[in-house]
């Protein structure tokens, strides 16, 4: 009976986050005529296919107890890089390869910082963070198109669904990556160790876990997770620039937090982190819906969301110990 | 020589002295200070003159690691202060007015004290991790901002409000002697008083002062208090520096400086011993590296790669792990010689 009790409030902030999302769509469907059309959902997870899959990155990371502020800048990073190397007339796969393995690289290297020399994860993420946007402006200082015929290409291919629906094809890549960290977190031995070192390193390193090769892999998914975030903005876009994805580190953590991921680590689904991707995406379309609100109405929301969330968290866990 | 290189400010100390010698080796007019008009003129005024904020919004933080926190939000208080302030100074009637500019700088305040104290209930109160606490007020405080001037850049014409950020008192400009008064009341209350030693103890060890009777609940409230207070001021500064208010770009990237202030002042990010001399020279070094980056010609969009490598090093030079490691590597050939010397010292 405890069990269930437990377990039942370790799935209280998902089913909160589930309940406004569905509370927010209703609101939508009700005031607005074309709301209801499912392909405003769908067009949710077109715009923001690149945060589900930097937000998929940082789950990882929360769930081990660290942070990652360096995701919007390897973002930026990734963008410039792709568009500027298929500028210099590279192939498109060997520009793909090598923005991958640059924000592996950068993530291996900060996840190996913060193990061998025990310095505070947001310290160094944020000198990652400055290093990449550093790296962004002295790769160019102004946005760079990309013409490439292979990422126009993917880009501009919808995917048609039955009804007359369509999704592009970074949403489909964002839904695989998504699949395939489920399927890590939970039935390989790296997930569950994840899971271990966020509920307690002490405990998880006393049980023979390798807590040093989980930490910096932690870093280097992530690392990766933001590449391939900055090629789906690349696509989306079609263009590189030094001021992408300003601040959308952010953004992430809020994804992930709303979606139900405790920030000590150690609780929490990526699938959680795929609602609160949708919530924030909700939020900016009845901004967008709604026409008399402004912009920065987008920011004030998030951060009350934030705010609830957090609360909310700190209810669930006091109570849980 | 040793007990000189030993100590705390030796380094960051040093650092900004060659920063500023290589600016004199690169334009000799660097050091020369003008009295123009009454007024001080020169690199070095300039250097100090637009450190200041910084300056003030580094001394807040340096309260707030030394309690083991951290505050993102400042960047977004500096916004809302300077917006508040803007939007009121704007709409008086005469906005040479001394008293409505004071109300406008006297609420500024209020509010930005509000807001640090939010912060410090969501730490001090609810438990929330710094980080994450402050992030809130971080995300949503420049959509307030925003909220505030309506989107627009307010822009003001008053003189009294300009003098905050652009003002004179006896040939020095006030945003100077604004930061060094903030700097000796701060100092003087913290260190004179038992205050400091309280905040180093909890952020040695929130746990153990607690059990001491060290009311740190109340302290940590206090220093996140005391964070939006400089901040506050420090938005007054900018905004009136430019004489006008901007939600999204006022203090973009300051809390990451103030941080990084605090930081090469030798002041630990995990909280306990902290060091406001050190700080100021940290913001000043921060500045000068700005300041250099322009005077010497190097493309400014290099200072965040410097700023990098600056933070990585100084984290590392602070790691203990990395100092062990440093040290076993070195101290074989040297063991001999540290034995030498301990026979000699008693004679």
């Amino acid at each position: 009976m405890t069990t269930l009790t437990v377990s039942g409030r370790r799935y209280l902030p998902i089913l909160a986050t589930l309940a406004l999302l569905i509370g927010a769509y209703g609101y939508g469907a009700a005031s607005y005529d074309s709301f209801a059309d499912p392909q405003v959902v769908l067009n949710i997870l077109i715009d923001n296919a690149f945060l589900l899959v930097v937000a998929a990155g940082m789950t990882f990371v929360i769930l081990s107890g660290g942070i990652d502020l360096s995701v919007g800048s390897v973002v930026a990073l990734s963008t410039l890089v792709s568009a500027k190397l298929l500028g210099h007339g590279w192939s498109a796969p060997a520009v793909i390869l090598v923005v991958l393995v640059i924000g592996a690289g950068l993530g291996l290297g900060m996840g190996a910082v913060i193990h061998f020399f025990e310095l505070q994860p947001f310290v160094v993420t944020l000198a990652g963070m400055f290093l990449a946007r550093g790296l962004c402006y002295t790769i160019s200082t102004s946005a760079i198109s990309i013409t490439d015929p292979f990422f126009t290409d993917v880009a501009q291919t919808p995917i048609l669904l039955p009804g007359g629906m369509h999704v592009s094809i970074g949403v489909v890549i964002a839904l695989v990556v998504v699949a395939v960290g489920v399927y890590v977190l939970h039935y390989t031995r790296f997930g569950r160790t994840v899971y271990a070192v966020g509920g307690s390193e002490q405990s998880a390193m006393l049980m023979g876990l390798p807590v040093a090769r989980t930490k910096i892999m932690v870093y280097t998914v992530s690392g990766f997770c933001s590449a391939l975030g900055g090629l789906l903005l690349a696509l989306y876009t079609l263009s590189g620039n030094p001021l992408h994805a300003i601040g959308m580190e952010l953004d992430a953590i809020a994804a992930v937090v709303i979606g139900g991921t405790i920030l000590t680590g150690g609780s929490g689904y990526l699938l959680g982190t795929v609602l609160g991707v949708t919530v924030l995406g909700m939020i900016q379309t009845l901004i967008t819906f709604d026409g008399t609100l402004s912009s920065w109405w987008t920011r004030i929301v998030i951060g009350a969301l934030l705010l609830l969330f957090i609360v909310l968290q700190r209810l669930v866990t006091r109570r849980t110990r | 020589m040793k007990t000189l290189a030993g100590h705390r400010l030796f380094w960051p100390t040093a650092a900004l002295i060659l920063l500023l010698l290589g600016n004199f080796i690169a334009s000799p007019a660097f050091f020369s200070v003008q009295l123009r008009e009454g007024h001080l003129y020169g690199s070095l005024i300039d250097i100090l003159r637009f450190g200041a904020p910084l300056i003030l919004v580094a001394l807040g933080m340096t309260l707030v690691i030394a309690t083991g926190g951290i505050d993102l939000s400042v960047g977004s208080v500096v916004a809302i202060s300077g917006a508040i302030a803007c939007l009121w100074v704007s709409r008086l009637d005469d906005q040479n007015a001394i008293g409505g500019t004071l109300a406008a700088v006297g609420i500024a305040v209020a509010l930005s004290l509000v807001l640090g104290a939010c912060n410090g209930f969501l730490v001090s109160v609810l438990g929330v991790q710094p980080i994450v606490g402050t992030l809130i007020l971080m995300v949503a405080g420049r959509g307030l901002a925003q909220l505030i001037t309506d989107g627009q850049i307010i822009t003001i014409t008053g003189d009294a409000y300009k003098a905050i950020g652009g003002g004179f008192v006896a040939t020095v400009p006030l945003s100077i002697l604004i930061a060094l008064a903030a700097f000796g009341i701060s100092a003087l209350v913290v260190r004179k008083s038992a205050l400091g030693m309280l905040i180093e103890a909890v952020g040695g060890n929130p746990e153990a002062s607690r059990l001491a009777g060290v009311a740190s609940r109340r302290l940590i409230w206090l220093t996140y208090v005391f964070c939006g207070l400089c901040a506050g001021i420090a938005g007054l500064m900018i905004s009136s520096n430019v004489s006008s208010a901007d939600g999204n770009n006022a203090g973009l990237w300051i809390e990451l400086d103030a941080i990084l202030a605090v930081v090469i002042g030798g002041t630990r990010l995990t909280g306990g011993r902290f060091s406001f001399g050190g700080t100021v020279i940290g913001a000043l070094l921060i500045q000068t590296l700005s300041t250099t980056v322009y005077t010497l010609g190097i493309p400014p969009e290099t200072t965040l790669l410097f700023k990098a490598v600056v933070v990585m090093a100084v984290c590392l030079v602070q790691s203990p792990k990395f100092r062990q490691r440093f040290r076993r590597r070195r101290s074989r050939p040297a063991v001999k010689a540290v034995k030498d010397e301990k026979v000699e010292v008693p004679v």
